[in-house]
C-alpha cells in the first residue's frame, strides 16, 4: 500500500480529534440554518415554487448546505498556506509523493472527518423542526458521488489559492477575495435558483456551483437520468481543469521557492 | 494604550501592501454580500413578511453599522480561546495593561474599517428612500439605536470571550451569539417564528439592537405586542447587558487556570 491512504487516514483522524469543538461549530451551523430557513420560507410564502423549488426544497437546501459548509470548505483555506509562510513546505517538497497528491489525500481525509462530525446535527435539527426532503438509496449514492466531486472542486480552488502564497507571501488577501466568490456563487448566501436572469445562468456555470448547488440538487432528487449525468460531468470537468492547473502551477511554485532559498 | 497598540499592528499589516489592499476591499465586499442578498430577495417579491426592501435595508444598515463598530473595537476577543489553548494568555496577564485591551487590540488590522463602507452606504440610501414621517424624536432615535446596538454587540463579544476562558472549545458555538446576532438583526423579526423572536427579545436581547427602536422609527406595531416603552428600552438593556458581561469577564479571569505549557 502506498503512502497516500495513510495520509488520508491521518487527515481523517486529525479532524475527528476535537469532537467538542466540531459540535460547537455544528451548533452555529444549525442556528444559521434556522435563520436562513425562516428567511427563505418568508420569500417562498410570497413566491411559491420560485426557481422550481417548493418551500420544503428551500428549507432542505438551507440545512443541507449548512451541513456541507465544512466538508466542502465554503469559507476556504488550507493548512498548506501556513506552511508556505513558515517555510515548512520545504519538508513537504522532499516527500516521496507530489505536493498536490499529498495535500489532496490529506484534504479528502479532512472532508470525511468533518462530514462525520458536522454533517448530521444541522440535518437532524432541520428534519425535526421542519421536515426535510431526502433522497432514496439510488439518490443517496448519486449524492455521495456529487459531494465527493464537490470536495475535489473545492480542493482544486483552494490549492490554487494556497500556491498563490509562494508569490504573495501573505495569503490572507487572496484567500478572502476567493472566499467572497465562493460564498456567493456556491449558493451559500442564497440558493442559486433564486438569482435572476443572467446572474443565475453565470452562477450555474462557475466552478463554485459544483461545491454546493449541484450536490443539493442531487439530494433533492431534482436531477435524474441524463440531467444527473450532465451535472456530475460538469463537476468532474471543473475538478479535472482545476487539478491540472494545480499540477502545472506546482512546478512553477517549486522553482519560485528555490529562488527564495526556502 | 488601545490606540498605541492598534497603531503598531496597523504598521505591521502595511508590510504586505498587496494583501492589505485586497483584504480591505474583500472585507467591504464580504459584508456587502448580506445587503446584496437582501436586494436580490426583493427582486423576486415586492414585500416579504410585510416589509419592503427599503425598510429591510434600514434594518441591515443599523445592524451592520452597530456590529461593525463593535467588531472593530472588540471583535478580536474571539481569539481568546486560542490564547488559552496555547498558554500565551499567561504572558498577557503579567503585562501591566488590561488583558481585555491587549486581546482586543492584538493583530488589529485597518481592513476592519472596510466593513464600515457598505454599512454606512446602505444606511444612507435606506434613510433617504424609506417612507418615514420624520419627527425630531425619530431622527434622534437613529444615532441612538446605532450606539446602543454597538454597545449590546460589544457586551456580547465580551460575554463570548468570557465563556471561552472556561470552555476553551466554545468558540464555534459563541459565534451564534455574535455573527448569528449580526445576521438575525438584519431582517425583520416578523420573518421568524414566535418562540425564536421571544428568545431574541428576552434571553439574548438582540431585538433591542435595532428591531424595537426601528418599530418606533418606522411606526409599526409590535408582533409580540410588547408595551410602547419597549421601543425606548435599548439604552437600559445595553447598560444591563454590559454589567452582565463585565461580571462574567471578571469571574472568568478569576477562575482562569493556565494550561501550564
Amino acid at each position: 500500500m502506498g503512502v497516500l491512504p495513510w495520509v488520508w487516514w491521518y487527515g481523517f483522524r486529525r479532524h475527528l480529534a476535537y469532537p467538542m469543538g466540531s459540535l460547537a461549530e455544528a451548533l452555529t451551523n444549525t442556528a444559521f440554518g434556522f435563520m436562513r430557513a425562516y428567511i427563505l420560507l418568508a420569500l417562498w410564502e410570497a413566491r411559491p415554487s420560485l426557481g422550481g423549488y417548493d418551500a420544503t426544497d428551500a428549507v432542505t437546501f438551507c440545512f443541507l448546505t449548512q451541513a456541507l459548509i465544512e466538508p466542502v470548505r465554503v469559507f476556504g483555506g488550507m493548512d498548506l498556506t501556513q506552511r508556505v509562510r513558515t517555510g515548512d513546505v520545504a519538508i513537504d517538497l522532499h516527500r516521496p509523493v507530489g505536493l498536490q497528491s499529498w495535500w489532496l489525500a490529506d484534504d479528502l481525509g479532512r472532508a470525511a472527518g468533518s462530514l462525520a462530525l458536522r454533517g448530521a446535527p444541522p440535518l437532524v435539527a432541520g428534519a425535526l423542526v421542519f421536515g426535510l426532503r431526502g433522497p432514496g438509496p439510488a439518490g443517496l449514492a448519486a449524492f455521495a458521488a456529487a459531494t465527493l466531486l464537490g470536495v475535489l472542486v473545492s480542493f482544486g480552488l483552494r490549492y490554487l489559492v494556497a500556491l498563490g502564497t509562494f508569490w504573495l507571501h501573505d495569503e490572507r488577501g487572496l484567500q478572502s477575495v476567493t472566499m467572497v466568490l465562493s460564498l456567493f456563487f456556491s449558493g451559500m448566501v442564497l440558493p442559486l435558483v433564486v438569482l435572476p436572469g443572467r446572474l443565475g445562468t453565470l452562477a450555474h456555470a462557475l466552478p463554485w456551483a459544483a461545491q454546493l448547488q449541484v450536490p443539493a440538487d442531487v439530494f433533492l432528487g431534482r436531477l435524474t437520468g441524463a440531467d444527473l449525468a450532465a451535472a456530475l460531468a460538469f463537476q468532474a470537468g471543473w475538478a479535472a481543469v482545476l487539478l491540472a492547473a494545480g499540477a502545472a502551477l506546482t512546478g512553477a511554485a517549486r522553482r519560485r521557492l528555490v529562488i527564495h532559498g526556502g | 494604550m488601545y490606540g498605541l497598540l492598534t497603531w503598531t499592528w496597523t504598521r505591521a499589516a502595511a508590510q504586505y501592501p498587496v494583501s492589505m489592499a485586497l483584504l480591505a476591499l474583500s472585507t467591504a465586499v464580504f459584508s456587502a454580500l448580506d445587503a446584496a442578498a437582501i436586494a436580490l430577495l426583493f427582486t423576486r417579491a415586492d414585500r416579504i413578511a410585510g416589509f419592503g426592501v427599503d425598510e429591510v435595508l434600514f434594518l441591515y444598515g443599523t445592524s451592520a453599522l452597530s456590529f461593525t463598530l463593535s467588531d472593530i473595537l472588540l471583535g478580536n476577543t474571539e481569539r481568546l480561546g486560542h490564547h488559552v489553548r496555547e498558554g500565551t494568555l499567561d504572558v498577557v496577564l503579567v503585562r501591566p495593561v488590561s488583558p481585555l485591551v491587549q486581546i482586543a487590540a492584538e493583530e488589529f488590522s485597518p481592513r476592519r474599517f472596510g466593513k464600515l463602507i457598505p454599512a454606512v452606504a446602505v444606511l444612507a440610501v435606506a434613510l433617504a428612500r424609506a417612507d418615514v414621517a420624520w419627527t425630531p424624536g425619530r431622527a434622534a432615535m437613529v444615532p441612538l439605536m446605532v450606539t446602543c446596538g454597538a454597545v449590546i454587540f460589544g457586551a456580547l463579544w465580551v460575554l463570548a470571550a468570557a465563556v471561552q476562558l472556561v470552555l476553551v472549545e466554545s468558540h464555534g458555538a459563541t459565534k451564534t451569539l455574535t455573527y448569528g446576532g449580526a445576521f438575525l438583526t438584519q431582517y425583520p423579526m416578523t420573518m421568524f417564528a414566535r418562540d425564536f423572536v421571544r428568545t431574541a427579545t428576552f434571553v439574548v436581547p438582540l431585538a433591542f439592537v435595532n428591531w424595537q427602536p426601528a418599530l418606533y422609527v418606522l411606526g409599526r406595531p409590535d408582533p409580540l405586542g410588547l408595551p410602547g416603552a419597549a421601543r425606548f428600552a435599548s439604552p437600559a438593556v445595553a447598560a444591563a447587558l454590559c454589567a452582565v458581561a463585565a461580571a462574567a469577564w471578571r469571574t472568568g479571569l478569576r477562575h482562569y487556570r493556565s494550561t501550564g505549557s
